[in-house]
């Protein structure tokens, strides 16, 4: 008997140490690039949604009119030529030769039209675009006109906006879906094709090479420039746990990491085969935003007393923790965008519990302790209320944190009740840098009270800048508009920068040719696998 | 037999019908707004209402309840509030991963832990027997995830015998087979089964020892029976029942408690479903999801007890 189960048991451990021999050679096709993406993808309309997941994937599929290169500046990308009548009223653009949509048809004005219409339907850049258009004209199947009731500056930066909502063209029919819907294909004319049938949420994506796309000639740079494929299908798959994902990328089974923990940076860079990039340009800032309808942060002196209480150094050095990785930025614009500027009033980004604590002192503050939101369950974020928590208690701030998971915190950030009865003061979060790069696009700075973002801060000035600013037309005057946006900012203490971060993605190291952007987009195209 | 069927199955009604209403209720008192989580960073309070409103959630708590319980009861979950799909269509698409995970655990666990837990009662106080006391405690108290990653670090990155993550379908379109689904299966199977094993094996030598002691086995000895045959045919054969429930019970909790085994592999089973959708306040499919699992332990445990009638001829229904 004890001989039969002997052999009972070798027969088991040799059928299992045996099935890799019956399974099938794992060695990918040599043009398949597998890459990890840093969320889930679940929506696939990048007008319905702001995610940056959706953002990527839609990179991937459409084309846009314009794009952004390396330094920031927009350039021509299906559009061929493009004028401006001389009382800067009438802009008409012609696409350029060979565009088609991934079902066959021809990109044609109308569909360049519908699709605008839907974007500025949702974004905040668009919408402000949209309020200076008159008329949306399909001259011919390539030419189209956008007749304006006055000169507006921000027609190239709107339409080559990088980051979310990006301006993306589809066929009419589907951009006729209108924005509050999501659309139900996903058909563009960008360099990849989205594979419907292989799509599984929470499992992977999967795309191919367009052999139908025709790139510019010029050469790539940033999301500008000649998008050439040069893999025949790329896989995003969806890996969790960031254990998983470098034990996946040790062991080949993937190429790339887009988002790589902090935690594993040290250990990636001296993993074999693997090297860590920084495509992230200027990177994400983390901020910390005020609820200005409640006490004590009702009361701007508190405000600037809690912005004078916080030091980014200690919010980046526990939050990222990796050298050379974060940086000090006291700016509203993230250093190393075109509206950064260091003229930033009183707030320094040092911290100075003395000054603080004098100046609530002076202010009144009464004790009222502040409800402050913690996400646990959200690693990039979740040491930030905690450091805040302590610097804010050195100045004499009574501090509630109050813990939570981010679906919790979007939750609570949006109730307008007062903070001990189910509202808050203060919750933290973080901008990819192309997204608050414009005063435009910066949620922060939209204080129209209720209408207002979240904090809901009633500061009319900001609208009545933000409408010079659309209307300024050189790059200086833009700046001198910025800075004074800036100041406001500080002086009524719309929300707190904690510092700047780069987010580096780990890649195999026979991939190459990445494209560095300021979106925080993974670039597929210009990208080989050897 | 036939009446107690029908009245197990009728027995099955209320109590989905009560498991619906706790979830449904779970859900709603829980804090988290999916409208909140579906409008993003940059929405507004405006935004976050008119989602509300298209997804239904500014209707009267009871009315929801109705549209939904009404929607279920022919046979239509709902629809996903993020992933804009059915939620049937969801639960088709990762079912296979978690019942392969599962049922592949199960069949392993058994297939190990019965000839042991017999082997450790037939031979009480031996090697073999002290051995599996030993491993049952490591099995017990070694959480999943540490058992994981240290078979992924020693057979997919040392050995390189093995995937380190994901999984490939048995079935449809981009199956490659069943060595390739069994290949990426068979870290994620001995990893669950290790708890499996540990508690099936101690219950059958529990039952087994037990039996040994029993008249009918000196009878069979004294009749010149073989030990094999002893075993077998009379000790294993009255210790059926323990195992059986056991067994039952590791099924039911198994299907279930897939999740952390299905994040460290990157499996796209049930338990990634929902732990996306708990995370996203996703309803319908948590909704969905728990209903389907109740459903499970209702019926698994059903097919435990008319497993007693084939196991034990004496028990009657």
């Amino acid at each position: 008997m004890k001989r039969r189960s002997s052999l009972v048991a070798a027969a088991l451990l040799t059928a299992c140490l045996s099935l890799p021999l019956l399974a099938p050679a794992q060695t990918p096709p040599a043009k398949v690039l597998r890459m990890v993406p840093h969320a889930n993808l679940t929506v696939l309309d990048p007008i319905w949604t702001t995610a940056y997941i959706t953002r990527n994937h839609a990179y991937m599929v459409y084309d846009t009119l314009f794009a952004t290169d390396s330094k920031g500046k927009v350039q021509p990308q299906m559009v061929d030529k493009w004028s401006i009548s001389k009382d800067g009223k009438v802009w008409t653009f012609t696409l350029r030769d060979g565009l088609e949509f991934h079902d066959g048809k021809q990109v044609t004005s109308e569909d360049v039209i519908a699709s605008l219409k839907r974007w500025a339907s949702r974004d905040t850049m668009g919408g402000i675009l949209a309020k200076f258009i008159t008329q949306y004209e399909a001259v011919d199947a390539k030419t189209f006109r956008l007749v304006l009731n006055e000169p507006c500056g921000i027609v190239l930066d709107a339409l080559g906006k990088p980051s979310s909502n990006v301006p993306f063209i589809m066929p009419a029919r589907i951009a006729a879906t209108p924005g509050t819907e999501q659309i139900k294909e996903v058909i563009g004319s960008g360099p990849f094709i989205f594979k419907a049938d292989e799509f599984k949420p929470g499992d992977k994506a999967v795309y191919v090479k367009n052999t139908k796309y025709k790139p510019r000639s010029e050469k790539p740079d940033g999301m500008a420039g000649g998008h050439v494929v040069n893999v025949d299908r790329v896989e995003w798959l969806f890996i969790r746990d960031p254990q998983t994902q470098f034990n996946a990328i040790k062991a080949g089974e993937v190429d790339m990491i887009e988002q790589a923990a902090f935690e594993q940076v040290s250990s990636l860079k001296v993993t074999e085969g693997v090297q860590i990039v920084d495509l992230s340009g200027a990177g994400l800032q983390f901020f910390m935003r005020f609820n200005h309808l409640y006490p004590p942060f009702d009361n701007v002196k508190i405000r600037q007393a809690a912005m004078v209480a916080l030091g980014q150094e200690a919010f980046l050095k526990t939050q990222v923790g990796v050298p050379g990785l974060y940086r000090y930025c006291k700016s509203i614009f993230p250093c190393g965008t075109p509206y950064a500027s260091d003229n930033s009033s009183y707030f320094t980004g040092m911290a100075n519990p003395q000054k603080a604590a004098q100046m609530l002192k002076e202010a009144g503050y009464n004790g009222t302790p502040v409800v402050m939101l913690r996400p646990t369950d959200l690693a990039s974020i979740a040491k930030l209320p905690l450091v805040a928590k302590q610097q804010l208690e050195a100045a004499g701030f009574k501090v509630d944190l109050q813990q939570m998971d981010w679906a919790s915190v979007v939750a609570r950030r949006a109730k307008k009740d007062a903070p001990d009865k189910g509202g808050w003061n203060l919750f933290f979060s973080a901008w990819a840098s192309a997204d608050i790069a414009s005063p435009l696009t910066m949620a922060m700075l939209n204080a129209q009270g209720d209408k207002g973002w979240f904090g809901w801060q009633n500061e009319p000035r900001f609208e009545e800048l933000k409408a010079k600013f659309a209307r300024a037309s050189s790059d200086g005057e833009k700046k001198k508009l910025a800075e004074q946006m800036q100041i406001l900012a500080m002086d009524t203490a719309t929300h707190a920068p904690l510092g700047q971060y780069n987010q580096p993605s780990a890649v195999r190291k026979n991939i190459t040719g990445l494209l560095e952007n300021g979106g925080l987009v993974p670039l597929m195209w210009n990208v080989r696998k050897d | 037999m036939l009446r107690f069927l029908l009245r197990r199955l009728l027995a099955v009604l209320p109590v989905l019908l009560v498991v619906a209403v706790v979830v449904f209720l779970i859900l709603r008192l829980t804090p988290g707004d999916p409208a909140a989580v579906i409008a993003g960073n940059n929405s507004t309070n405006e935004d976050i209402d008119r989602i509300r409103e298209q997804l239904g959630l500014t209707k009267p708590l009871l009315a929801q309840f109705g549209i939904w319980l009404g929607n279920v009861l022919r046979g239509d979950l709902g629809y996903s509030y993020y992933l804009s799909k059915p939620v049937t269509a969801l639960i088709a698409q990762r079912i296979e991963p978690t019942l392969s995970l599962a049922l592949g655990t199960i069949i392993l666990a058994v297939g190990l832990a019965v000839p042991l837990g017999t082997l450790a009662a037939w031979r009480m106080g031996g090697w073999l027997d002290r051995l599996l006391s030993a491993f049952s405690v490591a099995g017990f108290s070694i959480p999943v995830f540490v058992t994981a990653y240290v078979l992924i670090y020693v057979f997919a990155i040392q050995l390189q015998w093995l995937p380190v993550q994901g999984y490939q379908t048995l079935f449809g379109a981009g199956s490659r087979g069943l060595a390739a689904w069994a290949y990426h299966l068979v870290l994620p199977w001995i990893t669950l089964a290790m708890i499996y094993v540990a508690l099936i094996a101690r219950v059958t030598r529990a039952a087994v020892s037990e039996a040994l002691t029993e008249d009918f086995i000196r009878t069979a000895r004294a009749k010149g029976l073989t030990e094999g045959a002893v075993l077998l045919r009379h000790a294993l054969a009255n210790a059926a029942v323990p195992i059986a429930t056991v067994v039952g019970i590791g099924v039911a909790l198994l299907i279930g408690g897939v999740v952390v085994t299905e994040t460290v592999y990157a499996i796209p089973g049930l338990g990634s479903l929902t732990v996306d959708a708990v995370l996203n306040r996703d309803f319908p499919v948590i909704q969905g999801v728990v209903l389907l699992f109740s459903v499970a332990y209702v019926f698994i445990n059903l097919l435990v007890d008319l497993s007693y009638l084939v196991l034990d001829p004496r028990i009657r229904y």
